[in-house]
């Protein structure tokens, strides 16, 4: 490591140290200092990943790393006490759903729940040069469930639902063509609103298909469908990025009210 | 056969799950091959973390570059391992709820888990913002209509786009910003989602045969062991 490196680290880990005494001096509660160090830790990660807009530096690569330990392990512990324990003690061991106060099932079923656990260590075999093809049978496992689930969800809901949700009564609550054109007018909630916006719907995804189709060459009235579908894919990506942009800088926002309140005491709650 | 009964697991698997929809008295065998499959998830999970211990390892052993930052990753990972599989200083004890408010493992999502994750993705706006200059320059008419449509939905969602068509009267407000954004988020939006969406369903559902039929085995690995 290098010198400056060191000296660098040296100060940040003194700067904050410094931030979490006064912090800790100022706050009250049960244990202030003990909540000032869990801020100053936020405040310090905060600001070491935000020190990769300046470079790639010692501090943001010390807060990345830490990520990538903390939120493996965490997904790892979660998944053991919320799906593993839940799931599988209570039909293979009565002692210990007792010990963790689970209610035991007691089914002839019971016996099969062996196989996700023999799965799983077949899966774990990966991690050994010799073992290591003894995994595929689990792997097998996750792609046949996987790929009969995904086979019912998407035909139920990604294609099924959209297409008989795109069959739209193009004009909203109908009575008359008087009562229609009595109506008319240029308001978001009016009749030609309701009307436009379903046309829109309709063509706009029967076009949007036809752009994805390039089965045919598009040309002549196919072509100026898939024209019209790629405008509408185009609207869907503004959206999409607008709706992205958003996002982020309402995180900004957060992180930035994070720092100056919670951290600071800069602007009031 | 080191291929075949792979092969035959995710046949029987897959369509004993599509015929449990179809047939209610199979229907218990699709809910319990669904548990079967959490719970060889979490399996994966504990993969995925002895890959990355044994990976850090190597990098530490081997004095790799940035080997110093691997012990990080470690430290970080066995810290939360421990308080979290233990339950270290969880009042319910062993029994008690794992992400329960005041535990070590609840403090470490707060203090360390979120204010990263947020960042990072916070850092995101920053990109972004470089990445809208190219994206927005109207140089065709597609990158015109990209361009005005995310305008549109940016602005419809502050205070400042209600404010500048404020003025509209109500018989034409339909050309007021956050009327305007309302329309393109529940119309072209909605189709060109639908569009892609129905494209995608497609195209899983036509993979998911080609595995459970076993045209794709890739999955499976080469013969020979």
């Amino acid at each position: 490591m290098r010198r400056s490196t060191l000296i660098g680290g040296s100060l940040v880990v003194v700067f904050f140290l410094a931030a979490w005494l006064i912090k800790g001096a100022g706050a009250s509660g049960e244990s202030p200092y003990y909540s000032a160090f869990l801020i100053t830790l936020a405040a310090f990660l905060t600001l070491a990943v935000f020190s990769f807009l300046y470079a790639d530096n010692p501090v943001y690569k010390f807060a990345e790393h830490l990520f990538v330990g903390v939120s493996a392990a965490y997904w790892m512990v979660l998944g053991f006490w919320q799906t593993l324990v839940p799931n599988l003690i209570p039909r293979i061991s009565r002692a210990l759903s007792e010990q963790l106060e689970l209610e035991y099932i007691d089914e002839l079923w019971n016996v099969l729940y062996v196989i996700p656990v023999v799965l799983g260590i077949l899966l774990l075999l990966r991690l050994s040069r010799k073992l290591g093809w003894l995994s595929r049978y689990a792997v097998a496992f996750i792609v046949g469930t996987t790929a009969g689930l995904n086979f019912i969800a998407y035909t139920r809901s990604n294609f099924m639902a959209q297409i008989s949700s795109t069959f739209l009564p193009l004009v909203g609550d109908w009575t008359s063509w008087a009562a229609f054109v009595d109506n008319l007018s240029l308001s978001a909630t009016g009749p030609l609103a309701l009307l436009m916006a379903n046309i829109v719907v309709v063509l706009g995804v029967v076009c949007g298909l036809i752009y994805f189709f390039f089965s045919r060459e598009h040309s002549g009235t196919f072509g100026m469908a898939s024209r019209l579908g790629i405008w509408i894919l185009m609207i869907t990506f503004g959206a999409s990025f607008g709706y992205t942009v958003m996002g982020r800088i309402s995180l900004l926002v957060g992180r930035m009210t994070f720092l100056l309140r919670d951290w600071l005491g800069i602007i009031a709650s | 056969m080191n291929r075949t009964l792979p092969f035959l697991l995710t046949f029987i698997v897959g369509f004993t799950i599509v015929i449990a929809t179809f047939s209610p008295p199979l229907d218990r065998l699709a809910v319990d091959t669904a548990v079967f499959f959490s719970i060889i998830a979490v399996f994966a999970m504990i993969l995925g973390g002895g890959n990355l211990v044994k990976i850090n390892l190597v990098k530490i052993t081997r004095r790799q570059r940035d080997w110093q930052f691997a012990i990080v990753t470690l430290v970080g990972f066995f810290f939360v391992l421990i308080i979290g599989l233990f339950k270290v200083g969880n009042p319910g004890g062993v029994t008690g709820q794992v992400d329960a408010p005041g535990t070590p493992f609840f403090d470490v999502y707060t203090y360390v888990f979120v204010p990263v994750g947020a960042t990072m993705y916070s850092l995101l706006a920053f990109f972004i913002a470089s990445a809208s200059y190219r994206a927005f320059r109207a140089k065709n008419r597609e990158a015109t209509i990209l361009l005005i449509a995310a305008s549109i939905i940016m602005l419809g969602a502050t205070p400042f786009g209600t404010m500048l068509t404020a003025w509209i009267p109500d018989s034409l407000d339909i050309f007021e910003v956050p009327n305007l954004h309302f329309f393109l988020m529940s119309s072209p939006n909605l189709a060109g989602q639908r569009a892609i969406m129905i494209g995608i369903a497609l195209g899983v559902i036509s993979y998911s045969l080609r595995v459970l039929l076993g045209v794709e085995r890739s999955h499976i690995g080469k013969d020979g062991g």
